[in-house]
């Protein structure tokens, strides 16, 4: 896969192989960027049971980039979503096979917590999930109280740099005390980006975060996703290529399971190297 | 066709009509201040009360509460969050034969357990047979409503990094938690009510109670006591310790649909 990007696309720049474990694969897809990878992932597989839902997936996402994962349901691609905080522990038949490195540190290690995992990377799910029992400020900072932390001053000032990062500062800072389901749709997800954002996290995974929501919403959340990749890694999965195309710097095609093609956003939607990419992104399928 | 069911909704509020307006029509009579403070005076003397009944009632729901909210509560989450499949499917049954068990019964098996070995009578026995009967209940209730928790709000929860304890207990319990009280007030009216199991466990008492291990008196045993004496006075005593006691399950009731209405912060 290497050699055909290498042969059709010489406008990828021609990188060092990128540092990682024993065994370095031809068949793994190059960093394009010159930025160090946030997720090293290497032969990613995730079955449940006797179904095989993602098959031997390997990419280096980097860091400070949006990435956008897409292709047509069922290819696998919010399997490899959640593969990336540990959310498949949840599920008791799930099997993970495969290295993920974030940041260097294999999350799949022996004696790795999840929950220090889960803090490093955040997730936004598709439909959007305030707690109903709980007022918008008492949301944003859940995550920072259930693990502990008292301190109302960092409460407050990481409160206020959420709701700011999340563009939702100015609609809801007369009423920080409301419940939190008493906001609009898009201001509900947005409060899901800035609950996601009050820990810190270093890597941001969202799942379709703007599929359930209206035109005008959608382009508040892309606004956003452009804003946030100056201070994290994004990833995101997305079933719209419109919108791959107009927030990510570097696309990943899925199908039936597998990595088909990764690369630089542009050329995924200008000049991919496979077919069925191709095919995909003109719309012949899916 | 629409006749026939409406005949059939107003057969089942008919027994329930006329439960409430003989109780009321009997009962009435002979509620007065003394009824609430006095003691039982003895057989066939005018007068008295049932205040240590009533008193009795209240401690005896509140030992019961002791044992079957905690236990029932935190059965439920077992069944409802931490999922093994084959022994949540034995607990379930289990649960589901207990809350068939005759009352009666759950009475002999503590009066052998615990009436036997102490010798005598007790608060402590009549509490603990109606908590025994409300842990099965209050842990089904309290696994059904926490399944009806959308499955997001524990996903999201857990994607923050908090702990699953954590995220159980502070979240999603907390949004079942109009659900768990609903269950826990509906188990306390069913057992308020239970006579058998306390006919040898706290045996009833015409005095007050002065300590757990003696027994205790109850309204359902006054009113048994009092309704097959032969003396008029006591059937009207009866009649009226039966109004209290309807009295008290209808409030429990009013309180849960209080509880249940729906108001702004209906869960999505």
């Amino acid at each position: 896969m290497t050699e055909n990007q290498h042969k059709t696309s010489p406008i990828l720049p021609v990188l060092p192989p990128p540092r990682r474990a024993l065994g370095a694969q031809a068949a793994i897809a190059p960093a394009p960027a010159a930025a160090p990878a946030a997720l090293a992932i290497r032969d990613l597989s995730v079955s449940f049971g006797p179904n095989c839902a993602l098959k031997q997936a390997s990419l280096d996402i980097p860091a400070r980039a949006v990435t956008a994962i897409i292709g047509p349901n069922g290819c696998g691609k919010s399997t490899f979503l959640r593969a990336l905080n540990r959310m498949h522990d949840l599920v008791p038949s799930a099997r993970v096979q495969g290295q993920v490195r974030l940041f260097g540190s294999d999350i799949y290690g022996p004696g790795v917590q999840p929950v220090v995992i889960r803090r490093r990377v955040g997730m936004v799910f598709q439909k959007a999930n305030p707690f109903p029992t709980m007022s918008v400020a008492d949301n944003v900072t859940v995550g920072l109280r259930l693990n502990g932390v008292r301190d109302r001053a960092l409460l407050a000032q990481r409160l206020h740099q959420s709701l700011v990062m999340a563009i939702l500062w100015d609609e809801v800072k007369d009423r920080l005390d409301a419940p939190a389901i008493s906001l609009s749709g898009g201001q509900q997800q947005r409060l899901c980006i800035a609950r996601a954002l009050a820990v810190e996290p270093e890597v941001l995974l969202m799942d379709e975060p703007a599929s359930a929501l209206d035109p005008l919403a959608t382009a508040r959340i892309e606004d956003l996703i452009l804003e946030l990749k100056d201070n994290l890694t994004l990833v995101i999965v997305t079933h719209n290529m419109q919108q791959a195309a107009r927030v990510s710097d570097y696309t990943a095609f899925f199908y039936m399971g597998q990595l088909v093609e990764y690369g630089a956003t542009v050329k995924i939607f200008t000049n991919p190297a496979k077919q069925q990419t191709e095919d995909y992104v003109t719309g012949r399928f899916g | 066709m629409q006749a026939v069911t409406c005949a059939c909704a107003l057969l089942v509020v008919v027994p329930l009509a006329l439960v409430f307006y003989h109780v009321l029509k009997s009962g009435i009579g002979a509620l007065n201040w003394a009824f609430f403070t006095q003691l039982p005076k003895p057989v066939g003397e005018p007068g008295g009360g049932m205040a240590n009944a009533i008193v009795g009632t209240f401690e005896l729901l509140g030992l019961a509460a002791l044992l079957g909210v905690p236990v029932g509560v935190c059965g439920g989450i077992f069944l409802s969050e931490y999922g093994y499949t084959r022994l949540n499917w034995w607990i379930r049954f289990a649960a589901d034969v207990l809350n068939g068990v005759p009352s009666i019964i759950w009475g002999m098996v503590v009066c052998a357990l615990v009436v036997v070995p102490m010798q005598g009578f007790s608060a402590w026995a009549g509490g603990l047979v109606l908590g025994f009967i409300m842990i099965p209940l209050i842990m089904r209730t309290t696994e059904e409503v926490l399944r009806l928790v959308p499955q997001g709000y524990r996903e999201a929860a857990l994607a923050l990094g908090i702990p699953l304890r954590r995220a159980i207990l502070r979240i999603v319990a907390r949004a079942a938690l109009k659900g768990i009280v609903t269950g826990i007030l509906l188990a306390l009216a069913r057992v308020a009510g239970e006579t058998a199991p306390l006919l040898f466990t706290a045996f009833g008492n015409v005095y007050w109670n002065h300590h757990l291990s003696e027994p205790i008196a109850a309204l359902p045993l006054q009113i048994f006591n009092y309704a097959i004496s032969p003396y008029e006075e006591s059937h009207r005593q009866a009649w009226a310790g039966a109004l209290v006691l309807l009295f008290m399950v209808a409030i429990i009731n009013v309180a849960v649909r209080a509880l249940t209405r729906e108001r702004f912060g209906k869960i999505p």
